[in-house]
């Protein structure tokens, strides 16, 4: 398989605080990448440096081969019409209703007619099972409602890489198993994915590989089906939500 | 940060914003519709608190400068007085110090509340440039819209004042128009008029710059609303002197 992003020996920092330091790993053409970690160890921090929202201290990012890293604003949009986000929390435009949040990147990035657009929302509403929300405004949502329609917003251009920021946090059962079916569908069109999740059993299973972030680095990647037969004591200890340095019985 | 260093740092970051705006003008695409909204928003809106603002001013000035010369025998003078102050100084001062307070509080708590939501990075996410959507509409918005709010700030004044000269002080209404307006030259007019392009500048960069400085929760988007109105209230009597100065050294 080919490596659609590289990220080489990433450094990145707060004010003083090291958050990563020298992550690398490569996310394969077509393949779901699970990014599994503590909380604060930097997990989103990775997932929006990928799309220039957050800027490396140092370290490389390749998109498609080329050098990401320090590409101006400007210069980030042609990679951003590529790679889509989709937020924790949505982040849906709450001026705006979900018909128009959903048209906001055909209307800004293609010359579509309003009739064609109108058509393509309209398709993607009832792929996402959002169907008579059209003219909602995302207040008037539920959370799991609003994470679809954030879904939906990042996927109706077509991009190559779409990056989830937690997609089933939040979710009771039911919808977190529907977010997971949705998620392998979205895969099924042959798009690649990098996912940032708490949330094991939707690691497991939807993703192709996972990788463990901690310390600011990652510290194992592998096959699902791996990592549950895996001895690494780190990612048990992770699974088992075992904090370093405790053990079983103060657990 | 000490008072120093922020004052520094928000000087330098609307010089920055500034130039962003100056250099994204040039690029496509242009956002009229909100543009539009934001006339709307900021002109329109305005228009009732400007409107009473105004009028009390005129009102309160006219007695202050009638009661006072009567004393002297001077009450016809007051309606020349009226007009210089309120054309050069209080029509531009006055409409601008409310405007930091109605439009600036609310841009600024808007924008930032946008930040914390995620809303700005769902913008840069999408491929689509946060001083493009959301800064150069607002701020061209308020350089059509202050300045007509002035103009009718002062007229407004000048009409209450007028009222208030015959009412209270017995002066005929004919002769305090033809008063005002034989005072009162293009330059002096002007000399007011052009300081609302200024200040305008200051209400809106200000607003911008703290909205989207918000990064930790929604108590920074009430501190930085406090900070945007102190700040531009400060630019604008500040600028005021300084225009005032440079007037008087050019005629």
């Amino acid at each position: 398989m080919q490596s659609i992003v590289e990220v080489k020996n990433l450094y990145i920092s707060f004010n003083e605080k090291k958050v990563l330091k020298g992550v690398s790993f490569s996310l394969e053409q077509g393949e779901c990448l699970g990014l599994i970690g503590g909380s604060g160890e930097g997990k989103s921090t990775l997932l929006r440096s990928i799309i220039g929202l957050e800027h490396p201290s140092s370290g490389k990012i390749l998109f498609e081969g080329e050098n990401v890293t320090n590409l101006s604003e400007e210069e980030y949009i042609s990679i951003r019409k590529k790679v889509s986000y989709v937020f924790q929390g949505g982040a849906l435009f709450d001026s705006m209703t979900v018909y128009e949040n959903l048209a906001f990147s055909l209307r800004e990035h293609t010359d579509y007619s309003e009739r064609k657009i109108r058509e393509i929302v309209l398709y993607e509403l009832k792929e996402f099972e959002l169907e008579g929300c059209e003219d909602m405004y995302p207040v008037e949502l539920s959370g799991g409602m609003q994470k679809r329609v954030g879904i939906a917003r990042a996927t109706i251009s077509k991009p190559k890489v779409i990056l989830y920021d937690e997609p089933t946090s939040g979710l009771d059962p039911y919808k977190k198993r529907n977010m997971q079916n949705t998620i392998m569908k979205l895969q099924k069109r042959g798009t690649t994915s990098m996912m940032v999740t708490h949330d094991m059993s939707t690691a497991l299973r939807i993703c192709d590989r996972i990788a463990l972030l901690t310390g600011g680095k990652i510290k194992a990647i592998d096959t699902p089906k791996n990592f549950k037969e895996s001895h690494n004591v780190l990612l048990n200890n992770f699974v088992k939500g075992i904090k370093q340095g405790e053990n079983h019985e103060s657990a | 940060m000490n008072g120093f260093t922020q004052v520094i740092h928000f000087l330098g970051g609307i010089a920055l914003l500034f130039r962003d705006i100056v250099l994204e003008l040039k690029t496509k695409p242009f956002y009229f519709k909100i543009f539009l909204k934001q006339i709307y928003e900021i002109g329109w809106k305005s228009l009732p608190i400007i409107f009473v603002t105004s009028a009390c001013a005129g009102m309160v000035l006219t007695l202050q400068f009638g009661l006072t010369l009567e004393k002297f025998g001077g009450k016809i003078y007051s309606p020349k007085i009226l007009s210089l102050s309120i054309f050069r100084e209080f029509g531009p001062v006055f409409t601008s110090l409310i405007l930091a307070g109605r439009v600036g509080a609310g841009m600024t708590a808007e924008i930032g509340a946008m930040k914390v939501t995620q809303q700005i990075d769902a913008l840069l996410a999408l491929g689509t440039s946060p001083i493009k959507r959301i800064v150069i509409p607002r701020y061209l918005g308020g350089l059509v819209a202050v300045p007509i709010l002035c103009l009718f700030s002062c007229f407004v004044s000048i009409i209450f004042g007028a009222l208030i000269g015959y009412f209270e002080l017995n002066l005929d209404l004919f002769y305090f128009f033809y008063k005002v307006f034989e005072t009162s030259k293009l330059h002096d007019f002007f000399s007011g008029y052009i300081k609302t392009y200024f200040f305008s500048s200051f209400i809106i960069l200000t607003a911008c710059y703290f909205g989207l400085k918000v990064s930790q929760g929604t108590y920074e988007v009430g501190n930085a609303t406090t900070k945007s109105v102190v700040f531009s209230s400060v630019l604008i009597v500040l600028g005021d002197y300084l225009l005032t100065k440079c007037y008087w050294m050019m005629v």
